[in-house]
């Protein structure tokens, strides 16, 4: 949306994401969401006296493939700083982060309509914990306190509001295939604050920027960045000078009001952690880390309609989330036949719940196909055994045995019913002429009743268009 | 019967296997030894349940069960480590109450292996000070004289050794924390090489000079004791992975062929001193057993006290953050908001020392001033390591005082903070270079107080210093008991 045609908007990210470990980045304590309060944490979390950090080194390997799966240059050597000051959701009074030399510098993400947004850096640092703020009282919950954290930097290279959500839904996609975060906004796994200013159409000039915090949602991102640009325009118009400050986005009133202002803006006293050991970071660590990260959304839309030769529309489809995507290839892994897996899932998983995840393992999944391809199950069935599997688990040839649709009949076993069937129905053979695809229904229908849904339906058809002819 | 309370950590640990003893009775003594000389100031808390520990051990003993490699001795803690379930106040209105909720890795090694923990001793507060005159407790007074200082901040520490409140202590060092009141009262006291020893756990004061000392009653003591203490520990990166030396198995051998440096310009300051002509019968002793010393010029080695007292302020700034009031500190009564919170509870909780230090810290990692000021002494920090790297190449050991004389009268010094600080050259040194230094007693004063004598050598090489120090133990004699 053009906001206004005089002047150009000049928005940059700084974007936090959790990362997938097991534990928090500097102790034991699990990466987990959803504990009560103050009950997943340590000393060194709470940052108790005389706690030492312990590196995870899972999260310095996550950081990596974060940095190569946007562009990325990883330094062969990082180091961890403390950032100092005093809040009462910072334990130690100091946040151990990076500021000179972080893990990934520079990279960029390619928007749909080819513009570069560039990347300045993204490094690595831990979490805080929560504040809770009730009537007149306000709680400490440290449980978010250590959870390792990727900060992504970016340029000012968007332009309006539609370029930073977009920046933001690229970016968290390629954090969740590269299996690097989770990103659910509504848990706290992506936040993002907005640095935005506004300058005259032809100036080369950046005018003064703000920055706004507490933006939780994609839609508040969009709606904060349209009134505050709107906002400083407006300020400019009428005379006035824009302001160096934190400002905090209120959702529910849709404006943005002031939290602090340059005056007030903290010297952090940066300097290196002299707990910490410098990281080093060899070539072929991350060369491996490169050959292990798994496949990038692009990247899997290019393999599925090159490699496999998949229609846009279907393979849009298969990548829209990661795990329908990574199901799809297990399923490949265990039968290699794409374009019926495809089919399949495209029409049996899609139109059941699978927001919470797929209910049937790819191999359960790809052996009901077999059996349909091998004719030991009809198509029909195939969708009962499909449900049944998902609800209750179980083997598919086990099952399908159990709820007698698996056809183990012997092909003259089947021959011989269909001889009755036509000898017992010569009405309705002689009318074969007449209306042949009723009769052959209507064939098929005896036949499939006789044999309970189990006779090969190609065979019977098959045998039936020789014989009828 | 001879006076068991006298007893050191080996003699302790051998006499107790034979029965001679029981710990419970051994730690009543101490413990009455503690309130004889309370006046001392030295130990902040007698642990309430040392005895019932004590028994405990005993009865191990007497079902014949494995007993820990400390089995049979006393411990008295410096009160900026962790002992699980007991305070932990680092001399400090802010920690008055403060109940530790964990062990310091170095207390559960004491603990594992059979120690007895009596109590915990007086300090500067937050290991800051060089006198024991900055705990928010009262000064600790010298072991042999009430007017003069412990020295510090290890003060009560080395005072328990000194008048036999205990087998042994630990103390914590971090610019001469444990060598300076080991020098001060008659006992030996170590740092060892930086990483060597694990600080997780202990309250941190500057995390890349820290590392826990032992104060001991004798040379060969101390070498057992760290023998116990040294490794790498999973929950401090900073420690070594270096599998840890025997220090103990050839601590009597001879050092004839060892070359051992003293540096020229220290010496020059050290003549200001009345104890020039001690350290010169100190070189002449060592050379007539056999080794060589020779004079080294380290030009800019004093360079080593003021970038300490750079780097060592900005990690405590740093470090002392996380005492906001919000915690597990005394919170100020009535503040209006959360600023105010914050800076009463720091007024009223922290000492002036420790705020000198912190104002230091803050102003030198200020914007403007950082690259000025840390990243400089960082730079020289640098080059001294480098210059000791190159001249431990060549020479075995290095020799040179403690400081400049013996303990100074309580009080003396807290006109001008810098006079206290100027007190800290000989000692600093090997913090800076993260190299392991002793302070073995030699000598005594005019006062009639003990003086130490210092020795270091390359990192990881304290099988070296404890030789050369065992040496001049044997020849000049050990502390004097009451």
């Amino acid at each position: 949306m053009i906001v206004n045609n005089d002047y150009d908007v000049v928005i940059g990210l700084e974007i936090h994401a959790e990362l997938n470990t097991k534990s928090k980045i500097f102790c034991g304590c699990e990466n987990k969401f959803g504990h009560s309060p103050n009950t997943n944490c340590c000393p060194v979390c709470v940052g108790m006296p005389g706690a030492l950090p312990v590196l995870n080194k899972h999260a310095v390997e996550l950081t990596i493939k974060a940095g190569l799966a946007c562009n990325c240059d990883i330094n062969d050597y990082a180091i961890f700083e403390r950032k100092n000051y005093f809040y009462p959701d910072l334990s130690k009074g100091y946040q151990i982060s990076q500021l000179q030399k972080p893990i990934c510098l520079n990279g960029f993400i390619k928007l749909d309509s080819g513009k570069i947004v560039r990347l300045n850096r993204i490094h690595l640092e831990e979490d805080a914990g929560k504040l809770v703020h009730s009537f007149n009282e306000t709680y400490i919950d440290y449980n978010r306190g250590g959870v390792p954290l990727i900060e992504s930097v970016t340029e000012p290279d968007m332009s309006s509001a539609e370029e930073a959500v977009e920046v933001l839904k690229k970016l968290r996609e390629k954090f969740v295939f590269a299996d690097v975060a989770h990103c659910r906004m509504e848990q706290g796994g992506l936040r993002c604050d907005v640095n935005i200013s506004v300058k005259p159409k032809n100036s080369f000039k950046l005018g003064t920027r703000t920055e706004m915090k507490n933006l939780n949602s994609f839609k508040s991102v969009q709606r904060a960045i349209d009134y505050e640009s709107k906002r400083q325009i407006e300020v400019l118009e009428n005379g006035g000078f824009i302001e160096q400050e934190t400002r905090k986005w209120d959702d529910e009133k849709g404006i943005s009001l002031s939290m602090r202002s340059k005056e007030d803006s903290q010297d952090y006293r940066y300097f290196p952690d002299p707990d910490l050991l410098t990281i080093k970071i060899e070539k072929n660590v991350v060369e491996n880390l490169k050959k292990s990260m798994p496949l990038l959304k692009e990247d899997r839309i290019n393999k599925y309609e090159c490699e496999f030769g998949l229609n846009s529309k279907d393979v849009n489809l298969l990548v829209s989330t990661k795990d329908i995507s990574d199901f799809f290839d297990n399923c490949v892994e265990f039968l290699n036949k794409p374009k019926e897996i495809a089919n399949w899932i495209l029409t049996e998983l899609f139109s059941k719940n699978i927001g919470e995840g797929i209910s049937i393992s790819p191999q359960n999944f790809t052996k009901i196909i077999q059996l349909v391809i091998d004719s030991k199950i009809s198509r029909a069935n195939a969708k009962v055994l499909l449900e049944k599997i998902m609800e209750d688990g179980g083997d598919p040839v086990d099952l399908a045995k159990k709820l007698d649709i698996y056809n183990d009949m012997d092909d003259s076993v089947v021959e011989n019913i269909l001889a009755r069937i036509l000898r017992d129905n010569d009405k309705a053979v002689s009318e074969y002429s007449v209306n042949s695809e009723k009769i052959t229904q209507f064939l098929i229908g005896q036949v499939m009743r006789e044999t309970k849904g189990k006779a090969n339906i190609e065979f019977v058809k098959k045998y039936l268009k020789e014989k009828l002819k | 019967m001879e006076d068991l309370k006298k007893m050191g950590v080996l003699d302790a640990v051998v006499a107790y296997k034979n029965k001679k003893y029981s710990v419970e009775e051994l730690t009543k003594l101490y413990i009455e030894q503690i309130e004889k000389y309370k006046d001392k100031n030295a130990i902040l808390e007698v642990f309430s349940d040392a005895i019932q520990n004590a028994k405990n051990i005993d009865l191990k003993r007497e079902k014949g069960e494995k007993l820990g490699r400390l089995a049979g001795t006393v411990f008295v803690i410096k009160d900026n480590m962790l002992y699980k379930g007991h305070i932990t106040s680092c001399a400090s209105k802010f920690l008055e109450h403060f109940v530790a909720p964990y062990n310091a890795t170095v207390i559960h090694t004491l603990l594992n292996e059979d120690a007895v923990i009596v109590g915990r001793a007086n300090m500067d507060e937050f290991a800051m000070g060089g006198s024991n005159e900055n705990s928010a407790f009262g000064a600790c007074k010298n072991a042999f004289n009430d007017s003069f200082v412990s020295g510090g901040s290890s003060g009560g520490s080395a005072v328990a050794v000194a008048l036999n409140m205990c087998s042994a202590a630990l103390g914590s060092d971090t610019g001469g924390s444990v060598r300076q009141p080991s020098s001060f009262n008659g006992v030996v006291g170590t740092k060892p090489t930086y990483g060597r020893v694990s600080r997780y756990g202990i309250v941190a004061f500057a995390s890349s000079l820290d590392q826990v000392g032992p104060i001991t009653k004798n040379v060969e003591d101390n070498a057992y004791l760290l023998n116990i203490l040294a490794g790498c520990d999973e929950n401090d990166q900073t420690t070594l992975s270096v599998p840890v030396d025997d220090y103990l198995i050839d601590i009597k051998n001879d050092i004839s062929g060892m070359k051992i440096a003293y540096c020229k310009e220290l010496l020059e300051l050290y003549k200001k001193s009345d104890y020039y002509d001690n350290f010169v019968r100190l070189a002449d002793f060592l050379k007539s057993h056999g080794a060589t010393i020779e004079e080294v010029s380290i030009p800019n080695i004093c360079l080593a006290l003021p970038i300490y007292y750079i780097i060592a302020p900005a990690e405590a700034t740093s470090n002392l953050t996380r005492f906001d009031g919000i915690k597990y500190t005394t919170r100020c009564e009535d503040c209006l908001d959360l600023n105010s919170l914050y800076v009463k509870s720091r007024t009223e909780g922290f000492g002036d020392e420790v705020k000198r230090r912190i104002m230091i810290g803050n102003y030198v990692l200020s914007s403007g001033y950082y690259d000025a000021y840390y990243v400089k002494a960082k730079k020289i920090q640098k080059y001294i390591v480098k210059m000791f790297n190159k001249l431990f190449t060549m020479y075995d050991a290095m020799i040179m005082p403690v400081t400049y004389g013996e303990a100074f009268k309580i009080g003396s010094k807290n006109n001008d903070p810098v006079t206290m600080y100027l007190e800290d050259i000989f000692t600093v040194i090997a913090n800076i270079s993260s190299i392991p230094a002793i302070s073995v007693p030699y000598s005594k004063g005019k006062n009639n107080l003990p003086l130490g004598i210092q020795v270091l050598s390359k990192k990881l090489n304290e099988k070296i210093i404890y030789q050369i120090a065992n040496l001049i133990e044997s020849d000049f004699g050990g502390y004097d008991s009451e």
